[in-house]
């Protein structure tokens, strides 16, 4: 089978009078049921990375394929649909709509995904708010949770479509440590018992150790890839 | 399409007030357009109605359109002619009686035959030039509007015995003639008549006050010394706007030329086509402008709601949704503004509908002419979803546009 993620000598550059590199020639593969994270220093390229990854954004260099599919040849739509169905999105900041209740918030992307009913829809929200210790949240507006309980509801809306591959940017990054120690812990469990692959971004070096696979990038290249059996990184020089 | 729904309703309730301020504009834009229609529709109505009533629907008269054929032509083939001697023509419809009963075979309405002639009225030394239309009372009755503009008498008096005239009360004023007095007059080829005046009518048409003598068909032929002849049918419609087809069978029937009261009046109806024009032009200004609030509006929420957008963006939204959601919420505001709108421009009706004018010639009270028209509601709101529609979607396509990563990048 097909790794999840399969990228080769992907590069992103701003097209500016002085063109800026953002990552630079990053080749990696991801397979399901791993646990990585991406570290970096600021501005090594960490986020532009995940964007790419995740469908946000374009590579101006090289080939991306997800799930098998070349991502190259999908038109804008087809990116969107990709997106819905196979990869959930954590943010630093929980990113929820302020005006939607906690439960609409994660029935968002089933809606518009269409495949369940409105009535399915509530019934697997709800589930998954219960399992992340949401229960009685419910009909709760975003400003009425603290912060570890918004960015549990985001990790929800990230699984309501219930994608193989979740991308995190720093998902524990505004968090105090005990509601860090949480969300990381849900994290974890979605690969030990989903099964489900995760990116994480962390510049949280104590959080990557308790990792399976570390990826390193600094100035947008990829210099440590701790995976076993995985090929040296480091471009070739010249 | 639900779900865009409740996200274009969370984000218009985010901003009500605004909102309602571009929904009222809207809705003032739509009021004010039907109730100007309804005026100006009123009003053309109202010229139209007395425009038609004034006048026959359909005049034949004694002429052809094209000019009559020389008789030499038929007989010689060549190119010009001079000096040709003028015969006395004794003008007038062909066959009246046949004509008469072959119109009125299929004309859905009233056909009055008449001798129009020209005369003068002398009275106790003064006099004045007439129009004299021989008619036949009955029928005239029936056909004509100045039937019921009678002060004192009408065309039936015309029957009674000896020779009687109805004339305006302008020119019996001008002659100083009053009913039951005995006018002259003289017809163009010198023959004099006495006439009893046994009616008086008041058109409010000057010209016609002072220029018209009715008299009977009978008595007609015989002060213009043309025996059983006839040079106008009018025809009276039971409707109008179907004068102008039925005219031109008329004129393929019988060979005269038979002209619709619409031909006549052609420059006016070409007049009130531009009035309407004018009006619907400056009706698709005032929604263009109040398109501007909605246009204002979506292009706020678009900026406030970027972050949304992004986020919507990156759980897998496509930029058509976006554009459709933004479409949605400029096309809601038009049109709950319309419907109110309606309500609007329903109530100024009813309010321009009882402004009473008092006019101190006329006796009574007149009102402001209105005419309702579903259509006047269907074209102002379809004009003003159009406006919406545009207002919405430039702001909606910039937002599609906007590229998730710019704005989660801006917030981390």
């Amino acid at each position: 089978m097909s790794p999840l993620i399969d990228a080769r000598h992907l590069g992103r550059t701003l097209a500016a009078t002085v063109p800026v590199t953002l990552v630079r020639d990053v080749s990696l593969s991801i397979e399901a049921r791993e646990f990585v994270a991406l570290t970096g220093p600021s501005g090594s390229g960490k986020s532009s990375l995940l964007y790419l990854l995740g469908l946000l954004d374009r590579p101006t260099a090289g080939t991306l394929a997800i799930a098998g599919q070349d991502t190259g040849r999908l038109d804008e739509r087809a990116r969107s649909e990709l997106r819905l169905t196979t990869i959930g999105f954590v943010f630093q900041f929980h990113f929820l709509l302020p005006e939607f209740t906690a439960r609409a918030n994660v029935e968002i992307p089933m809606l518009r995904l269409g495949r369940l009913t409105r009535r399915a829809a509530r019934a697997r929200a709800e589930e998954l708010l219960g399992g992340l210790g949401l229960a009685g949240h419910f009909d709760k507006l975003p400003e009425q949770l603290s912060g570890g309980q918004r960015q549990r509801v985001a990790v929800a809306r990230a699984l309501a479509n219930d994608p193989p591959l979740v991308l995190a940017d720093e998902p524990t990054g505004s968090l105090d440590s005990k509601s860090s120690e949480q969300v990381f812990a849900i994290l974890r469990d979605l690969v030990r018992e989903r099964g489900k692959t995760i990116l994480a971004v962390t510049h949280d070096l104590g959080l990557a150790a308790r990792m399976d696979r570390r990826l390193e990038l600094i100035d947008g290249g990829l210099i440590t890839d701790d995976r076993p059996g995985a090929p040296d990184p480091t471009p070739a020089p010249g | 399409m639900r779900l865009l729904l409740a996200l274009a309703v969370a984000h218009i309730r985010g901003r009500a007030r605004q909102t309602l301020v571009a929904g009222l504009g809207v809705a003032l834009g739509v009021g004010f357009s039907i109730a100007m229609a309804a005026l100006m529709q009123g009003s053309q109505d109202d010229f139209v109605r007395q425009l038609v009533d004034t006048m026959p629907h359909v005049e034949i008269t004694d002429e052809t359109r094209a000019p009559a054929p020389q008789p030499a032509e038929a007989a010689y083939d060549v190119v010009a002619f001079s000096n040709l001697r003028i015969v006395d023509d004794r003008r007038g419809i062909a066959n009246p009686t046949a004509a008469r009963a072959r119109l009125e075979a299929w004309v859905p309405g009233t056909v009055a035959p008449a001798l129009v002639t020209q005369g003068v009225a002398r009275y106790a030394g003064r006099d004045a030039g007439v129009t004299v239309t021989g008619v036949e009372p009955e029928i005239e009755e029936r056909a004509s509007s100045v039937a019921g503009d009678f002060v004192q008498g009408g065309f039936r008096s015309l029957d009674a015995g000896g020779d009687n005239v109805v004339i305006g009360d302008g020119l019996a004023g001008k002659l100083g003639a009053t009913l039951g007095d005995t006018v002259d007059i003289v017809s163009p080829s010198g023959l004099s008549r006495g006439f009893r005046v046994v009616g008086l009518f008041h058109t409010g048409a000057r010209a016609r006050d002072e220029g018209e003598v009715y008299m009977a068909l009978r008595t007609a032929r015989i002060l213009a010394e043309r025996p059983n002849v006839i040079n106008r049918i009018r025809l009276r419609l039971e409707d109008p706007d179907a004068a102008p087809a039925i005219a031109a069978r008329a004129e393929a029937g019988l060979g005269y030329k038979a002209v619709s009261w619409q031909e006549a009046n052609e420059a006016i109806l070409e007049a009130l086509v531009i009035r309407n024009f004018i009006m619907y032009t400056v009706v698709a200004a005032i929604l263009l402008v109040a398109g501007f609030g909605i246009f204002n509006i979506v292009s706020t929420i678009t900026h406030e709601k970027a972050r949304d957008i992004a986020i919507l963006k990156s759980l897998g939204f496509a930029e058509t949704d976006m554009r459709r959601l933004f479409l949605i919420e400029g096309l809601a505001i038009g049109g709950a503004g319309a419907v109110l709108g309606w309500a609007i421009g329903y109530g100024l009706c009813l309010a321009l509908g009882s402004v009473r004018f008092e006019v101190p010639e006329l006796g009574d009270a007149t009102r402001l002419p209105l005419a309702w028209s579903p259509w006047h509601y269907a074209i102002s709101s379809a004009l003003a979803l159009g406006a919406a529609g545009i207002a919405g979607y430039l702001p909606a396509r910039r937002a599609a546009r906007l590229n998730p990563v710019d704005i989660i990048r801006g917030a981390t």
